[in-house]
């Protein structure tokens, strides 16, 4: 098999997990205007909080579903309790919030759960798939990350587009002020959008935890790539963000490959720079003209 | 009486003269609390001044010009290989070295402002994110230049003679790193009391009215971004001199975050403000570690207490003191001013003026 086949199916797994964290890191700015540096640290938290059930005799997919249950309800209860205060303040303010919830998830988890680094089970085999007679690279635990980073996003996309739920959200993202003289409640909405937005980075964690293993920091480059892929595809488009953490994928894959692993993250902030110089808001978004 | 006030005015008046003054004062102070402290608190005075230079460098940055950046570490690392190549086959005086630092540095500044200045909000905090993380990768990559992992040392900077044989080389190294950080404030200072200054604030506040003042907005953007730079760059500089080794290690995504934390903690857009973050950075965590290690826990627990308590130290401040510490500091003032009644010039002079420009007149 051809090496650059291999890179490829290698980005392309690496890149659904960056899409997975963009796409949580869309939700929560589409809804709040907020970058949530914190989103790797929750669902570092979260799947912690999965491996702890498996080794108390869970079967692995009670300790799945405990990751996005508790993804969903650590997403809210952030915003209410953390976030909504300071909604109106500066948006640095909000950057340094978030940045101190990343380093206090990062110190409590060690605290409870121990420092070492555990191994994390997946969920199905990691052995390469064989196709005819020889050994692909991407094995069945591969096509499941693939699949689920799929499925969560055409879920997204249906509540998004189809429910009326999923307008209101948008209409509460889109102008605050009309949705709630509409009778929306917002602070719901926005509460929701977090939650929903936990639960997308949850699944990241549990799906990247068998390659990367588990340890307080381990998401903390997942989340620098999940957030360069969102700042690619555009920071307002939840598709643009599935792209971009692909992209982000892609470009790590084979810049690693064809020139060095170190030269990996010069890679892609190359990438990066190029495109933004040309698209300063990311590859999809919606070009505004400047004032003036 | 009254005429010796005059006099005293117009010495005062001017803001070059006001800083000069206030800088002079500060390093009597800070010179006669070098000599009384030991070795391991003038290491710690020194890290105080580093982190203020690259404090004030992104205040100025971030804070009067809007342009967040999330990637000064990698800036400083610039300035501390810049230095530490120098010093790898030159004997070079520390002078020298530090302002070739700054010269390396705002050059990479321009390069960097001028992408810089067509990024908005969080597009720029993602530029500069990604090339935070990567610029340390480069010296990894290219070992045989900037020593991969391992790093290339730092030679110290030994006392001058006429400071006596058994003069302590930390305390030296404290007063070269106060003696920047004095130059960068008093500079950093006029140039924010400066037209520039101002039309470093007419930008950040609204692109499209200041176009319309006449102000470049391109140019005032890249200006604040190679002004940050440079002082990034003299802090790295330092930074070297201070660890004794540059290497990629120290110069993380964690620093560019430190450094950014430190601006809003202390109170975003004030110089003053950058000097209360650098302290909080620097104490905060060897307090809460030396409290940590009397605890009676498990080493998994104390280990991670100072990092939570920071964290959470971060958190708390957000939600209850906004504007940063100069912010609660300002407020405090008022409050005291408002119950005392107003004491003449009291606002007018001593750190308070450290900060923000006055409205013009």
């Amino acid at each position: 098999m051809s090496r650059f086949f291999i890179l490829t199916l290698d980005g392309l797994t690496q890149g659904a997990i960056y899409a997975a964290v963009a796409l949580a890191l869309v939700l929560i700015w589409r809804a709040t205007k907020v970058i949530n540096f914190a989103q790797g640290a929750m669902a570092m938290f979260t799947t912690y909080l999965a491996l702890f059930a498996i080794d108390h005799g869970a079967p692995y997919w009670l300790g799945f579903v405990v990751a996005l249950l508790s993804g969903l309800l650590l997403g809210a209860i952030v915003e209410r309790v953390i976030v909504r205060p300071v909604e109106s303040a500066p948006p640095l303010n909000v950057v340094i919030l978030t940045l101190g919830l990343l380093l206090f998830f990062e110190a409590l988890a060690p605290m409870l759960f121990g420092g070492q680094i555990r191994s994390f089970p997946p969920a199905f085999s990691i052995v390469g798939l064989h196709v005819g007679n020889s050994q692909v690279a991407f094995s069945a635990f591969d096509a499941f990350t693939l699949g689920s980073v799929l499925a969560v996003m055409i879920l997204l996309l249906v509540l998004f587009q189809r429910t009326n739920l999923g307008l209101r959200m948008r209409a509460s993202a889109f102008n605050p002020e009309v949705s709630r003289l509409l009778g929306i409640r917002v602070g719901r909405m926005l509460t929701l959008g977090w939650a929903l937005a936990s639960l997308v980075g949850a699944l990241a964690g549990v799906l990247i935890a068998p390659t990367f293993l588990l340890y307080p920091n381990v998401m903390d480059q997942v989340l620098v790539f999940g957030f360069t892929g969102a700042v690619l595809g555009g920071l307002d488009s939840a598709v643009g963000a599935v792209i971009g953490g692909l992209l982000i994928g892609f470009a790590l894959s084979y810049v690693g490959g064809y020139l060095g692993s170190d030269l990996e993250t010069v890679g892609a902030l190359v990438i990066l720079i190029a495109v933004l110089m040309v698209r300063p808001r990311g590859l999809f978004s919606l070009q505004r003209l400047r004032e003036v | 009486m009254l005429i010796a006030n005059v006099h005293l005015a117009r010495i005062v008046r001017p803001t070059l003269n006001r800083h000069l003054l206030l800088a002079l004062g500060a390093a009597v102070v800070l010179v006669a609390i070098s000599e009384q402290i030991g070795a391991y608190d003038d290491y710690n005075l020194t890290a105080v001044a580093i982190f203020a230079v690259a404090a004030a460098g992104l205040t100025l940055l971030t804070g009067l010009n809007g342009q967040l950046s999330l990637g000064h570490g990698a800036l400083m690392a610039v300035g501390a290989y810049t230095a530490s190549l120098l010093l790898k086959d030159h004997q070079l005086p520390v002078v020298v070295v530090l302002l070739l630092a700054v010269l390396t540095t705002g050059i990479v500044g321009i390069i960097f402002g001028y992408a810089a200045a067509r990024l908005r909000g969080p597009y720029l905090a993602g530029a500069t994110l990604s090339l935070a993380v990567a610029l340390p990768q480069i010296a990894t990559r290219y070992k045989n230049i900037f020593g991969g992992d391992a790093g290339l040392s730092v030679p110290a900077s030994a006392p001058p003679a006429w400071l006596g044989a058994d003069f302590p080389p930390e305390r030296w190294l404290a007063w070269i790193a106060l003696a920047a950080a004095l130059v960068t404030m008093v500079l950093l200072g006029n140039v924010l009391h400066s037209s520039v200054g101002r039309s470093f604030i007419a930008v950040r506040d609204n692109e499209a009215a200041a176009a319309l003042a006449g102000i470049d907005v391109a140019r005032t953007q890249v200006l604040a971004f190679v002004i940050s730079a440079s002082c990034a760059g003299l802090a790295g500089a330092l930074f070297g001199y201070w660890s004794g080794v540059t290497a990629p290690a120290g110069f993380g995504l964690g620093l560019s975050l430190q450094l950014i934390t430190a601006i809003v903690i202390g109170g975003l857009g004030s110089l003053a403000g950058a000097v209360w973050g650098s302290i909080v950075l620097v104490f905060v965590p060897s307090l809460t570690s030396g409290m940590a290690s009397s605890l009676n826990v498990p080493s998994s627990v104390a280990n991670n207490v100072p990092l939570a308590i920071y964290g959470a130290t971060l958190v708390i401040a957000m939600l209850v003191a906004p504007h940063g510490i100069q912010g609660a500091l300002k407020r405090l003032l008022a409050l005291a001013r408002a119950r005392w009644g107003h004491s003449p010039a009291s606002g007018k002079k001593g750190v308070m003026d450290w900060d923000d420009p006055a409205p013009g007149p």
